[in-house]
């Protein structure tokens, strides 16, 4: 096993308990006075009215889906660029053929104005 | 003085002292590197309390008023009373929150930033050696994504949930140019380990590659939610966004996690397009070579704070419009260049190469100012002239339709 | 040593978190499940030194499938409110028939292992990132399902911007 990931490993485990560490002590150094007004659900000082719910906007929706397909082409490129000196020529052409596809596909949701915000 | 110019020597000696004391060699091996990643956890930690001064005294003289200077000589200790001040607030749990998230997001915020720390390189052969270490960093990044989108949705809060998906939003749009302009310094240093890149720096890449290091420093402020690109924490648009019910220590986790993940993106940007720990006399001495990364990394962040000091807020539109309609596409046609024009130049020395992708950098910029102007020119009101002024750029509403019966 | 008990461990967290992510009536709860499931197996690939398949899985199926998910969970719910059961009726026959699966896969496991001599795994080569890149762009190699996935991806735009924007021009209207 590579020692960098048992450090990564062990870091891991480590972070969360660094960071927590602040707010427990914080928990047990603070007073304690809970009371409904306080813990009601902040609202710039209005009563709220109804649970929390955000009307569903497909555009939020839309802009994880792009993402994901970008995400997946890109995780793609990354060997290629890795690969760089052992491939001939023609690998160049297809990597390059690879992205021209990814900007037709960014250029059909621009076009489909799948990346606008409504509001 | 050895270990100046090694130090793997106190790792030796601590070694020695740890098997000394009888622990077994498994053991010891384990709590060396549970005394490293303490090492490397709390350092950033406690440098997080500088930034917050530095920054709160930079954007105060930016704005021409002094910043803090009442605890301490120059307001040195203000952080420090902050932290008091933050440790010792009560508790507030908002009603009906889902506490085991409520409670889980600030961890997980911090420590998604604190993660990207073992891939950094602090010196040769020192620090992060992981052989996949870009496309880790984009994976820690998603940490600190999820983290917003667990804390706007455990505050039960309509504004908080509102804040949190904008947000995420936001951070999952700029995260794709991130990527795209971090396969530029993999393709050139052939290797995705930030040793590798670093070593393959004879020439900074920010002369090879200027136009992926803008976008990488544009796109990582956005990620990272910094002004101009903070509408969703700012106090006068949605209160603090999805960070509204957190109050104390929860908060300041959040705080603190924030900047140092601007810090970060100092740190990273060093490694990837300004040579990392590379300088004068930092291969004999790597404690030169931390100091060198440290440098550049502050003179990033300066960058960033003087960007928020001096920029207007971006609306979420425009912000979403800007990486998806421009920063992407750029990224895109600059990777395209850059593989084709490196291909060609592979033979030539460090120098030309750097300088002839320098020139393609150039080129491609030029035609993105030409085609901003024209889709600008298209865009932008008529100039109106009344008589006897100047000619103002004015919204002339359109005709008003006759009434309905006149 | 240490690889075995880091591997222990990951299986149990994963299975808590599978069995979390079924059966809980918390859709955001059985979310995070899931999560922990994907990052679970994340680990699982860096214990078989497949470093390049970790950090992959984290930034696609964590960072992106994960968010998409969650968003159409918070999306559609609201904070608090009843979330329905979970299970339905043929949950007997559901168990049933996972419980025989299980059997059947662990018997073909075990009277496969003594009579092969299972090869030796080979050592990961240094430069396993760079190979596959090499490979995925060879003609001899994965260079036709590399470029067919990049048509597929885009065909895969396509489809969703088309199923999830249909509405588009209703969208205009109200928001204009």
């Amino acid at each position: 096993m590579d020692s960098t990931w048992v450090f990564i490993g062990v870091f891991f485990a480590l972070a969360p308990l660094l960071a927590a560490a602040p707010i427990v002590i914080g928990h047990y150094l603070g007073p304690s006075k809970p009371n409904p007004i306080k813990n009601d659900v902040y609202e710039c000082g209005l009563k709220t009215v109804g649970d929390a719910w955000v009307r569903f906007k497909v555009q939020y929706y839309l802009f994880a889906l792009v993402f994901l397909i970008f995400d997946v082409e890109l995780v793609f490129l990354y060997p290629w660029a890795v690969a760089y000196d052992m491939l001939p020529t023609f690998a160049v052409l297809e990597g390059l053929l690879f992205i021209v596809m990814l900007l037709a596909a960014l250029m059909y949701a621009w076009k489909r104005e799948a990346l606008d915000w409504y509001d | 003085m050895a270990f100046l110019q090694d130090p793997t020597l106190i790792v030796e000696w601590l070694r020695q002292l740890l098997l000394g004391w009888g622990l077994s060699p498994a053991l010891t091996s384990l709590a060396l590197y549970v005394l490293g990643a303490l090492a490397l956890a709390t350092g950033p930690l406690l440098w997080v309390i500088f930034l917050i001064w530095f920054e709160r005294k930079a954007v105060a003289r930016i704005q021409d008023r002094l910043g803090p200077n009442r605890v301490g000589k120059y307001g040195l200790l203000q952080p420090f009373a902050d932290v008091l001040k933050l440790l010792t607030k009560e508790d507030i749990i908002p009603a009906k929150a889902d506490k085991f998230l409520y409670w889980m997001a600030p961890i997980l915020s911090l420590a998604g930033v604190l993660l990207l720390w073992p891939a950094v390189p602090l010196g040769k052969g020192i620090g992060g050696n992981v052989n996949v270490a870009v496309l880790y960093l984009v994976a820690v990044g998603t940490l600190s994504t999820f983290a917003i989108l667990v804390a706007g949705w455990s505050a039960n809060n309509k504004y908080a949930l509102l804040g949190a998906f904008r947000t995420v939003a936001q951070m999952i749009s700029y995260e794709v140019p991130i990527v795209l302009a971090l396969l530029v310094p993999v393709l050139l240093a052939r290797s995705m380990n930030l040793q590798d890149i670093v070593a393959a720096q004879d020439v900074w890449f920010v002369v090879a590659a200027p136009l992926p290091a803008l976008i990488f420093f544009i796109a990582s402020i956005a990620e990272v939610g910094r002004t101009p690109f903070d509408l969703l924490e700012a106090e006068s648009e949605i209160i603090a966004g999805f960070h509204i019910e957190y109050s104390g220590m929860k908060f300041a986790m959040f705080f603190a996690g924030e900047f140092l993940h601007a810090f970060t993106v100092g740190v990273l940007g060093a490694v990837l397009f300004f040579g990392g720990w590379r300088g004068p006399g930092a291969e004999a001495y790597p404690i030169l070579g931390l100091f060198y990364l440290w440098l550049k990394a502050f003179l990033l962040y300066f960058v960033i704070v003087w960007v928020r000091g001096t920029f207007p807020r971006v609306r979420i539109d425009h912000l979403l419009d800007f990486t998806w309609k421009f920063l992407t596409p750029l990224a895109l046609v600059v990777l395209m260049a850059t593989a084709v024009l490196d291909k060609a130049l592979v033979r030539a020395g460090a120098w030309p190469r750097a300088l002839g992708l320098l020139v393609v950098n150039a080129v491609i910029w030029l035609l993105a100012q030409r085609w901003l102007r024209k889709v600008e020119k298209r865009l932008e009101p008529p100039m109106v002239a009344q008589p006897g002024q100047y000619p103002v750029a004015r919204y002339t509403p359109p005709e008003p339709q006759a009434a309905e019966g006149d | 040593m240490v690889t075995t008990f880091v591997f222990l461990l990951t299986a149990v967290v994963m299975l808590v978190a599978a069995l979390i992510a079924v059966l809980k009536d918390n859709l955001v709860h059985a979310a995070m499940g899931l999560v922990v499931t994907l990052f679970g197996t994340a680990v699982l690939f860096v214990l078989m030194e497949a470093y390049f398949l970790a950090v992959a899985q984290v930034v696609i199926y964590v960072g992106a499938i994960a968010i998409l998910i969650v968003f159409s969970i918070m999306l559609t719910r609201r904070v608090g409110a009843a979330w329905g059961a979970q299970t339905n009726p043929t949950w007997p026959f559901a168990l049933l028939v996972a419980g025989l699966l299980t059997v059947l896969v662990t018997r073909m496991v075990r009277a496969w292992a003594p009579d092969q001599v299972l090869p030796a795994a080979a050592a990961v080569p240094a430069d396993m990132t760079a190979r596959l890149g090499a490979a995925l762009v060879d003609p001899n190699g994965y260079v036709v399902p590399f470029e067919v996935a990049s048509v597929l991806l885009l065909a895969a735009l396509i489809g969703a911007v088309y199923v999830a924007w249909g509405g588009r021009k209703a969208e205009k209207e109200t928001h204009k």
